[in-house]
């Protein structure tokens, strides 16, 4: 029981920060029809700045999280005026491609600032750890599962409640009539990715948290492709649901029958759902026919 | 020369010839002469890049066929070579086959597995295709990663080298093996898209619905293609076994898939000749940085520090430059240049 517990947290944890990851992924989607392989590389550059303004600058954890949120909006924004934009219209592999190139030059350029070995960063989260029901739960998962929680809710409010929020989703639910409607589609899709950018950095900085500064952040980007297919790659709701199913799944596999497998399940689930159901538990279902 | 009106086809046979004017039969000897006359010019260093790029060119010519002219994107590239050179490793050092009949049973397995994984294409389109090979990537990777009795639980396979290869001429022995072989590879591809098997891949990707519609049998063309295609990545896998001697899972990761479709855009999506522009392009690339790292190191100490680094970078920086300014790529840029030389002082 205590196990099957301490797994649960871990796996929730884990869960919790694919779900911020798969969110900046399905924002980019919904709003620009973009699949962004560069979201690990988001992640990894989200860590590297605040551990720049938190350690190498020495700035209060408060201001090096707002360092580490306007350089994530600059770089989203920047990335998508001068990467994405002229590729508009291009075909699926352009698009693949040119976000598959994006993701080489941010790792490199990560690389060529701080190397390749392993940066210590101070918690900033508690480490101690409390009982449970039998069994001894780190404090610092169960913060995370707390902290990923309210920004997935932050977001979601954003969505419903703000224009900006409601503008996004006209333009992810039909361009031309958003366009008429006085939208600025221009404005929506670089705001689809400097919000991408800002939820990869909280992701990407809970991630650092619980391991460490280094380079293998960015192989989260890659597992959250079966994240936003089981929930849909178009759905906010569904980033939740895919990262706290395949969170768990991992985390479950790895603690009950072998972690080398934990690796590949989350691919396995993938091939599954393309066959059976390739637009995901919420994704929307569009219908072509040959 | 060509006139510059152009090129009129009086008949059908003319149009389907490989080679029109006699620019071209000039350049193709051109560039026969050079290949038989390279192996005298170069060193052992450069010779061994020679035959990296003509291993990968088989590679490239494979993954075009499929994401160029059928328009199925793949990032399964690196499990397919792993399934060609593991295939082939077995088979000729534990079943004790024969190489040239290892190469060629690795050949069928990666084409029948390739067509396995292209299975989700009938359904999937795009992105959910590319995320679907993404995942057969990562599937293949773990089978030749965990499943022991593939490498007997060494974790590699060690391929013994060909009684007739000396120690002092390897690089130039091997070349003298693959140029013929990658020869004949690039000119069956290039003869797959005259026949009407290679138009009905062509057909699927500009618009598989018209396809349906004019009698193109989608489900055959998409499996063949993915048959076809993974067939030749089996040989440019099976190939890179023997000459390397060793099959570890490293060099098949999800890095080489991405290279290889780097090497397509770059070289040009849809064009036999562009794969191999862009196979040599993208393997000379980081070899010409080494050297320059080694040139200027001396001057320029951050260059040598960071050369991994600027190699990535530069390989990421290559991707998005070609896909801003010329998504055809180098065999489009040739062409420009070709139609500028023809057409000067006139600009078209």
């Amino acid at each position: 029981m205590s196990t099957f517990l301490l797994l649960a947290v871990y796996g929730l944890a884990d869960g919790a920060i694919l779900a911020l990851a798969a969110l900046g992924f399905v924002l980019i989607y919904k709003a620009t029809r973009v699949i962004n392989f560069a979201q690990g590389e988001f992640l990894l550059v989200g860590a590297y700045t605040f551990y720049t303004a938190f350690v190498l600058f020495d700035l209060p954890w408060i201001l090096a999280s707002l360092v580490g949120v306007l350089f994530a909006i600059v770089l989203g924004v920047v990335v998508e005026r001068f990467v994405l934009r002229p590729l508009v219209g291009e075909t699926a592999i352009s698009v693949i491609m040119v976000t598959i190139g994006l993701s080489a030059v941010l790792k490199a350029v990560v690389q060529m600032f701080f190397g390749t070995s392993v940066r210590e960063q101070p918690k900033i989260l508690p480490t101690g750890s409390v009982e449970f029901f039998g069994a001894t739960v780190p404090v610092n998962r169960l913060l995370v599962i707390l902290i990923a929680s309210a920004v997935l809710l932050a977001f979601t409010i954003f969505f419903r409640r703000s224009r900006h929020g409601i503008a996004m989703r006209a333009v992810a639910d039909d361009q031309q009539a958003a366009l008429t409607m006085g939208i600025s589609v221009r404005q929506v899709f670089a705001m689809a990715w400097a919000l991408a950018a800002v939820s990869a950095l909280i992701a990407g900085v809970l991630l650092a948290d619980l391991s460490a500064v280094e380079q293998s952040i960015a192989a989260f980007g890659l597992i959250v492709f079966p994240v936003v297919i089981l929930g849909g790659l178009d759905s906010v709701p569904g980033t939740i649901v895919g990262g706290l199913t395949i969170g768990l799944l991992k985390q479950f596999v790895s603690g009950y029958m072998d972690p080398g497998l934990a690796e590949v399940v989350p691919y396995i689930v993938l091939v599954a759902i393309l066959l059976v159901r390739p637009y995901g538990i919420f994704g929307e279902t569009r219908i072509e026919r040959v | 020369m060509a006139t510059a009106t152009g090129i009129h086809h009086r008949t059908y046979r003319a149009e389907l010839r490989l080679r029109h004017t006699k620019a071209e039969w000039a350049r193709l000897a051109i560039i026969v002469v050079l290949l038989l006359v390279v192996p005298y010019l170069l060193n052992t260093y450069w010779l061994g890049i020679a035959n990296s790029i003509l291993i990968a060119v088989i590679g490239a010519v494979g993954l075009n066929i499929l994401v160029g002219f059928t328009g199925q994107i793949s990032l399964g590239q690196g499990g397919f070579l792993a399934v060609g050179a593991y295939t082939s490793a077995i088979a000729s050092t534990r079943l004790g086959l024969p190489v040239p009949v290892a190469v060629i049973v690795a050949v069928f397995v990666t084409a029948g597995i390739g067509a396995l994984f292209g299975l989700p294409a009938l359904r999937l389109k795009g992105l959910y295709l590319a995320i679907a090979t993404l995942a057969s990537q990562e599937i293949i990777m773990f089978v030749v990663r965990r499943w022991g009795f593939l490498t007997e639980d060494k974790g590699y396979i060690e391929v013994p080298r060909f009684g007739f290869i000396e120690r002092e001429t390897f690089e130039i022995q091997w070349y003298w093996i693959l140029l013929p072989i990658t020869f004949l590879a690039v000119l069956m591809a290039r003869n797959v898209f005259r026949s009407s098997l290679g138009r009905s891949f062509m057909a699927v990707r500009d618009q598989d619905i018209a396809a349906e519609a004019i009698g193109v049998n989608i489900t055959r063309a998409k499996v063949t293609a993915f048959a076809l295609s993974s067939g030749f990545v089996g040989l440019s896998g099976a190939l890179s076994a023997y000459y390397t001697e060793t099959v570890t899972w490293e060099r098949f990761t999800l890095d080489v898939s991405v290279l290889y479709l780097a090497m397509i855009i770059v070289g040009g999506l849809g064009s036999i000749a562009g794969s191999v522009y862009g196979a040599i392009f993208m393997m000379l690339l980081p070899a010409l940085l080494t050297e320059l790292g080694d040139q200027v190191g001396d001057s320029i100490p951050f260059l040598s520090d960071q050369l991994p680094a600027i190699k990535n970078a530069l390989f990421g920086a290559a991707i998005i430059t070609f896909l801003l300014i010329e998504p055809r790529g180098l065999d489009r840029i040739w062409t420009r240049v070709k139609d500028y030389v023809r057409f000067w002082p006139f600009r078209y």
